[in-house]
């Protein structure tokens, strides 16, 4: 049993529901994000089951209605971004990891990090609450696009869409709150001797992903209490008869759209960059220089919003300025995949799991981010957009950070979260699974993007370059992938539980890793640090020469 | 909740900006971005409606003026607040605490006056997009009054009883923000025409 | 086929094609390029033993070199792309060339109607022709639209033409194409609008002029035929 800090006992209460723990806060958005997780791939099983035999009734689910099918697509995609991607790997990964990772007893304030959690989770409920009012879930597709959403009038439903709005304003609300103490913390909370650039890269993924939400989100609240305005108090704010705007929503949407992936690329980011070194024995390469890029990045995703409305009706002069900015971030983005993949040179690679899901990530990553140049370049846009072709290439984009390297962080921290090892063969079926299906999954939908499949829509067979049997069969694989991917996360599953319960014990440091929470007990008592710790030296220092160690944890005096 | 380690870090800062401090001014860029898109949104109707002009001139225009002075005295309460906490005398910066919340009480009060003489006389939100604009952010913004004076009245309570004086300097940044958001209220919704 | 595309119709299918082409063919070279790399190094520096991994942090200007030189080069290409990509957009989405025949679209929940501009040529006049869910062109010539949409968004679009435009409420958005392989083409709806979204489609027949005569000659014959319980919607 792991020291604890603390002589005063806490109740159950205190200590494992109402907690201003990191620890238990993080597994708190772990628990709700999987759980989210599990109910968006589910969502996604009943729209492939609908594509590929359309007009069928899906097992386990029913008969299908046009509605009901816009309604799982709209919550398949809410869900998986903000109830799925944001828990996960900002805050569960983060709120467990900054203060650990740099020295610190717990976050800045731990009482606003407990409410955030709380507030998130308001909002869940919110959100699963919309699925059984009258009318049905918000129907219009995530991006909830007016008039349609600004209306029961045009979307049927009155609650659906009202309840998915201020569902996403409390998600908002609590990632904000949670923003701020990531921040601070990483800011003002170092241990002493840590410099920003001892830093590890995970905390400055966190970091920058944080400040980028906390800029990008504001016109969106401000475009979400206008939505909701125009639906519950008659205002026309989005209503061109009453002299308003429906693209005016896109921009305020896309504004903060297009930083949000980023929020949620660069955690994953961050997750690699700690796994790299541990399972090549290397310095992560060009420390310095990743950072920078990560700020460019940052920076240029609030430049590019309108690659997203190239044919939306703004001013088209308009959309070369947006191409040349867009495919600009493919620079930052291939000076961090090459610094990663330039660790790896002459490295001392071993291919735990943790590692699998990493270079996997890398893998299939680069599918959604050279894909990227096609979607961001305005002329080749005008025939993919809102076709099958972008459903494609952001998955590519999304699983990879939001599945595989939040999986590999999973494998990887498992050990610190709980004291126990997690099965490898059991982690290498999950990966080889895992990487297989994605790719049956998402590929046949690039295809069926350029046959001129659009988004969105319940029945293909409606449509006659879709209504052919060569087109039935990437509808088929694309299912059989889907079906596949659910039923790899099994293995997982059953591994994570069993392991918590019975897996070997990890010890303090299982994989002979530098970063400070590799110096405290697995899992670490609250308060996390007997002794304050001192900081000698960055976090990357292995296989440093005339050392009989491969290793030199940050805290170790020289 | 504060245990050894943690009072260490309390006085291990990494920088030499206390926490709470920090911890306010980057929840005020999250606020600034909110309000800036909103009205920033506004302006740019605005610039394209210039018939607005007619709606707008049925704002009070004595109200906003004379709101606009109530929050300006509020801020210089609220920086005498501050004074007084760094000269040690609580009790004074409590007095002064209590002026701000007053401030924030006539204010909302003259607003809500102002609401149900624009409600009377047909200015409904429906009524226009410039009403639905002045109503959205006006709205808003007393939100963010009223929050403040929640935030304001748990220090107050705070400082009566000896704690937490460094708090004074946080709710005090808050709530010059509030007051600079309503001075770019002031003349976009009462004045512009 | 090109790449699974539909069979091009349009003058400016080609064009834009080329440019799905173009990005893939140097997007697609980097992509192997980069997961060979990947493979190569995984599969040549799995951990041998007594093999000590090297210590390169990365921190010289000369070692960074090794990434940031092709990041260069990835940023010339980009903006090759971009170069290369911005008068085929210009061309479809920024010039209007001068216009044969002139044509209204709405979308509405859930279909397209269309209306031609008579023989002013002007539309949202008297002479105006209801064209409800299928319309004609003639082929060979230019074609300018004028898009709307009746209650919410929709999106025009017609594969073989390569043709896609955003259809908004309140706005008349122009547009232009000019169909050089006669056929019947789909039009579809590609912006979510309502439950029937998956059900909206239109259709576009390309004909000879000739033919295209007649259509219209028959189209202006029933339009002056007195048919008083019918509205006409000048969209």
């Amino acid at each position: 049993m792991s020291a604890t800090i603390h002589a005063h006992p806490q109740g159950f209460w205190r200590k494992y529901v109402f907690s201003t723990d990191h620890k238990t806060i993080a597994k708190q958005y772990l628990a709700t994000g999987i759980f989210m997780a599990i109910t968006g791939g589910l969502l996604a099983y009943v729209i492939r089951m609908n594509l590929a035999h359309p007009g069928q009734p899906v097992p386990g689910y029913g008969a299908l209605n046009f509605t009901a099918y816009n309604a799982i697509v709209t919550m398949h995609g809410t869900i998986m971004i903000f109830w799925v991607a944001m828990p996960l790997l900002l805050a569960a990964l983060g709120n467990f990891l900054i203060p650990l990772m740099i020295g610190a007893a717990d976050m800045a304030f731990p009482r606003l990090n407990m409410l955030s959690f709380w507030t998130f989770f308001v909002s869940t409920v919110i959100l699963l609450a919309s699925f059984f009012v009258p009318g049905g879930a918000a129907a219009g597709g995530w991006t909830s696009y007016p008039p349609l959403s600004g209306s029961a009038i045009y979307s049927g439903g009155q609650w659906g869409v009202t309840l998915w709005i201020l569902a996403v304003a409390l998600e908002f609300a609590a990632f904000l709150m949670g923003g701020i103490n990531f921040i601070t913390t990483a800011i003002n909370n170092r241990a002493p001797g840590m410099k920003l650039f001892d830093m590890p890269l995970m905390v400055w993924m966190q970091l920058a992903a944080s400040i980028i939400f906390l800029f990008s989100v504001g016109p969106l609240i401000a475009g979400a209490v206008m939505l909701l305005l125009d639906r519950v108090a008659d205002t026309g704010f989005y209503n061109p008869a009453r002299g308003g705007d429906p693209v005016l929503f896109q921009h305020l949407f896309w504004f903060f759209g297009h930083p949000e992936v980023y929020v949620i690329l660069l955690p994953g980011l961050g997750a690699v960059a700690e796994i790299l070194p541990v399972f090549s024995r290397k310095p992560i390469f060009g420390y310095r220089m990743i950072v920078y890029a990560t700020i460019i990045t940052g920076v240029l995703s609030f430049i590019v919003w309108a690659h997203h409305q190239f044919i939306a009706g703004i001013d088209p002069r308009l959309a070369t300025p947006f191409s040349i900015t867009t495919i600009l971030i493919s620079v930052p983005i291939a000076i961090i995949t090459f610094s990663f993949m330039a660790t790896l040179w002459k490295g001392s690679i071993e291919l735990k799991t943790p590692m699998l899901f990493a270079l996997g990530m890398i893998a299939v990553f680069l599918v959604g981010g050279v894909t990227g140049i096609h979607n961001g370049t305005a002329a080749a846009d005008i025939y993919i957009h809102d076709t099958y072709f972008v459903v494609a290439h952001f998955h590519y984009a999304l699983i990879p950070p939001a599945f595989f390297a939040f999986l590999a962080a999973v494998y990887y921290w498992f050990p610190k979260v709980s004291g126990r090892m997690m099965n490898e063969p059991l982690g290498q079926l999950h990966f080889w699974a895992m990487f297989t299906f994605m790719n049956v999954t998402f590929l046949p939908m690039f295809v069926l993007g350029l046959m001129g499949h659009q988004r969105r829509i319940a029945n293909p067979h409606n449509f006659a370059a879709l209504n052919t049997p060569f087109a039935d069969e990437l509808q088929l694989l694309a299912t059989i992938g889907a079906i596949g991917l659910l039923l790899s996360q099994v293995p997982f599953l059953v591994n994570l539980v069993w392991s918590a319960l019975r897996g070997p014990v990890a010890g303090e440091n299982p994989w002979r890793a530098n970063t400070l929470e590799w110096s405290v007990p697995s899992p670490p008592g609250h308060g996390n640090f007997e002794k304050v710790p001192t900081v000698y030296r960055g976090p990357y220092e292995y296989s440093v020469p005339d050392r009989k160690d491969d290793w030199f944890p940050q805290n170790a005096p020289a | 909740m504060a245990n050894a380690t943690r009072a260490e870090h309390i006085l291990n800062e990494s920088t030499e900006v206390p926490t709470g401090r920090l911890g306010i001014w980057w929840f005020l860029a999250s606020e600034v971005v909110i309000f800036g898109g909103l009205i920033a949104t506004y302006i740019l109707f605005r610039w394209r409606h210039h018939e607005w002009g007619v709606e707008a001139a049925n704002t009070i225009n004595a109200a906003g003026a004379f709101n606009t002075l109530v929050l300006l005295t509020s801020s210089l309460t609220m920086v005498l607040a501050h004074a007084a906490v760094g000269e040690g005398k609580l009790d004074k910066a409590a007095r002064n605490l209590g002026f701000t919340l007053l401030g924030g009480v006539i204010f909302l009060c003259v607003k809500a006056f102002e609401y149900a003489h624009e409600i009377r006389e047909g200015f409904v939100p429906a009524r226009s997009l410039f009403w639905s604009f002045y109503y959205t952010m006006t709205g808003l913004h007393a939100l963010h009054v009223l929050g403040g004076m929640v935030a304001i009245a748990v220090v107050l309570a705070a400082v009566r009883k000896g704690r937490a004086p460094q708090r004074v300097e946080y709710v005090g940044i808050y709530w010059h923000f509030v007051d600079v958001v309503w001075i770019f209220l002031f003349p976009l919704l009462y004045l512009a025409h | 086929m090109n790449l699974w595309l539909p069979q091009a119709a349009s003058s400016y299918a080609q064009d834009l094609d080329w440019i799905l082409i173009f990005i893939t063919v140097i997007v697609g070279a980097w992509f192997v390029v980069a997961e060979l790399l990947l493979l190569v190094l995984v599969i040549r520096y799995r951990r041998r033993e007594g093999v000590k991994a090297a210590y390169l942090p990365g921190h010289s200007l000369r070692a960074m070199a090794v990434v940031l030189v092709p990041c260069a080069v990835i940023l010339g290409l980009d903006l090759v792309i971009d170069g290369v990509a911005a008068p085929i957009w210009d061309h479809v989405k920024v010039e209007l060339p001068p216009h044969d025949e002139l044509i209204g679209i709405r979308g509405e929940q859930w279909a397209w109607r269309f209306v031609l501009a008579g023989p002013d040529g002007r539309l949202g006049t008297g002479d105006d022709i209801d064209a409800p869910g299928e319309v004609h062109v003639p082929v060979g010539s230019v074609v300018q639209f004028e898009l709307s949409a009746k209650d919410v968004l929709h999106s025009f679009f017609v594969p073989e033409l390569r043709l896609k435009q955003d259809a908004i409420p309140g706005r008349k958005i122009k547009g232009w194409f000019k169909v050089t392989r006669p056929g019947s083409y789909e039009v579809i709806c590609a912006e979510i609008c309502g439950f029937g979204h998956t059900l909206m489609k239109g259709k576009m027949v390309a004909e000879s002029p000739q033919a295209y005569r007649q259509w219209l000659r028959s189209k202006q014959a029933a339009a002056k035929a007195p048919v008083p319980h019918e509205e006409k919607d000048n969209g």
